[in-house]
């Protein structure tokens, strides 16, 4: 079933009786070409991908609870592309440009906005480093801009600009930048997936890898054996748990990040703003609530719910940059477990294990990377061999040196 | 989080700082014959366990002693709080 104008205008006349269910519930087959652990974003976009641009038809979508459980339902929606090195940056142009045409290209309303992001820089320096991104950022196809402190005074008044410790002087815009729906991102990829033949089953936990020989042969569920041929594990988050089902240990750690929403308020924030100083972002939803984040919580966790000290450092930051928020009551909050990888950067890989693939360590910005991460992935899946925007993001960089370390921080997670 | 430490009592998690998984005591030799890998394994892969957890923590804003915790991944609740020192002697280490 298409949606168009026209369908809402012809249901809204006959009652909405004719709308149907968005994708089908089918009990899982005894073999697939290709398995996917894993019915969130990544998953998901990973499955549209290899049915739409691969011809791969037999294909199976694992999710452990439903769709939009996971990570792609606890995020703070917002797509960008303002990367810095060689190794990542391409790809995240590439997801910006996929973002760009979602919705036409799954006939689903993802709400895609490219209201802009800003990040805020603070000294000279700061501002030395922005100008350098903003340099990187062209050199990828991607857009930037530079505002100074007079242009934000005109467009962002209500921004505290003379504050003692860092007061702002500029920021890095990324006009094409924005927010998008995220569980309509899950829903139009599984809807678009399963039109193709792929079959998502939800409430079908992997509880087991079958390795014979060295080679993957497909796994163990909650619903019972199924065989692949191939099997990808994209479960960023639980990463440590599915992969120690293979006998893997991986360089990944797994922490909490909160997010918070406030009561709606009428427009306020007309994009994204990022605080350079202290580590603060926020934008306004469509339905008026402020959406903001910080940092992680900082030690190893599964939990998804964080604890108390981070909440008073995100209302500290947020209170640095725009005091007004102040005034605005706090609605919910939630906690997503982060997949943090030892270089800040993700993994689209084959691994040691014939047959079974990794795609994890997305640390902060999986959400922005989705449609990507899909394409790159179906792309290894479909050809055995990487997409050239993702060739660098392999398991054994911390053995050859080859690391992608956006931040200059060795070894630690807690990056981005 | 409260981590009830051995000498000081209960303390607020917040003064202390995070390194990670408490592995990172057991630095390889480096002259091994395998140094390179075992290095590799030791700075970067992570067993990452949902459950308990063996972890290194900083008393940095107390008396700056390190500690190992055991903690669940999954509840954050503590099971247990050692000195690093008294950890790394029973493991056979001299200091």
């Amino acid at each position: 079933m298409r949606y168009s104008a026209f369908r809402i205008f012809k249901e809204g006349l006959t009652g909405n009786k004719g709308w149907k269910a968005a994708w089908r519930e089918p009990d899982p087959k005894p073999e697939y070409d290709i398995i996917i652990i894993g019915g969130g974003g990544h998953g998901l976009s990973t499955a549209y991908y290899l049915s739409k641009e691969f011809g791969m038809r037999n294909v199976a979508v694992l999710e452990k609870g439903w769709l939009g459980s996971g990570n792609i339902g606890r995020n703070t929606t917002i797509i960008r592309s303002n990367y810095l090195l060689p190794g990542n940056q391409p790809f995240y142009e590439m997801s910006m440009k996929l973002w760009e045409n979602l919705e036409q290209d799954t006939n689903y309303n993802s709400m895609v906005s490219q209201r802009s992001i800003l990040n805020l820089f603070h000294s000279d320096a700061q501002r030395d480093a922005f100008v350098r991104r903003g340099n990187a950022m062209f050199l990828s196809g991607a857009d930037a801009e530079l505002a100074d402190e007079a242009q934000l005074r005109r467009e962002l008044p209500f921004l505290n600009f003379d504050n003692a410790r860092f007061p702002i002087k500029g920021g890095l815009y990324q006009r094409r930048g924005g927010t998008a729906r995220h569980d309509a991102v899950a829903w139009g990829y599984a809807r678009g997936a399963d039109s193709r033949g792929v079959d998502i089953i939800q409430n079908c936990e992997v509880t087991g890898i079958d390795i014979e020989n060295g080679v993957c042969r497909g796994v163990q569920t909650t619903r019972g054996a199924i065989r692949a041929r191939k099997v990808a594990m994209c479960v960023a988050g639980s990463s440590g748990r599915v992969a120690a089902l293979a006998g893997m240990r991986l360089p990944i750690e797994s922490h909490v990040l909160q997010a918070f929403v406030s009561e709606g308020l009428k427009p306020v924030l007309p994009g994204v703003i990022t605080f350079g100083a202290g580590h603060f972002y926020v934008s306004q939803s469509d339905k008026g609530g402020l959406v903001f984040g910080g940092d992680i919580d900082g030690y190893n966790t599964y939990a998804q719910r964080g604890n108390l000290p981070v909440v008073e450092d995100v209302a500290e930051g947020g209170m640095a940059i725009m005091p007004m928020i102040g005034r605005a009551r706090l609605l919910r909050s939630w906690g997503g477990v982060m997949d943090m990888s030892m270089d800040g950067t993700p993994f689209i890989d084959k691994t040691h294990i014939e047959g079974l693939y990794f795609n994890g360590g997305w640390c902060y910005g999986g959400f922005k990377a989705t449609p990507a991460s899909g394409y790159c992935y179906a792309h290894l899946l479909a050809k055995d061999e990487p997409h050239p925007v993702a060739a660098q993001m392999r398991l054994d960089r911390f053995m050859t040196g080859n690391l992608i370390d956006e931040k200059g921080q060795g070894n630690q997670p807690n990056l981005h | 989080m409260i981590i009830n430490h051995p000498l000081l009592g209960p303390r607020d998690a917040a003064e202390f700082v995070y390194l990670g998984d408490a592995c990172m005591m057991d630095r390889p030799d480096w002259q091994a014959e395998d140094a390179m890998a075992q290095f590799v394994e030791y700075g970067y892969l992570r067993d990452n366990p949902a459950g308990e957890h063996q972890e290194l923590w900083y008393h940095e804003q107390g008396d700056r002693s390190w500690l190992v915790i055991t903690r669940n991944t999954l509840t954050h609740e503590i099971s247990k709080v050692e000195m690093a020192r008294d950890v790394a002697r029973s493991r056979g280490r001299d200091k």
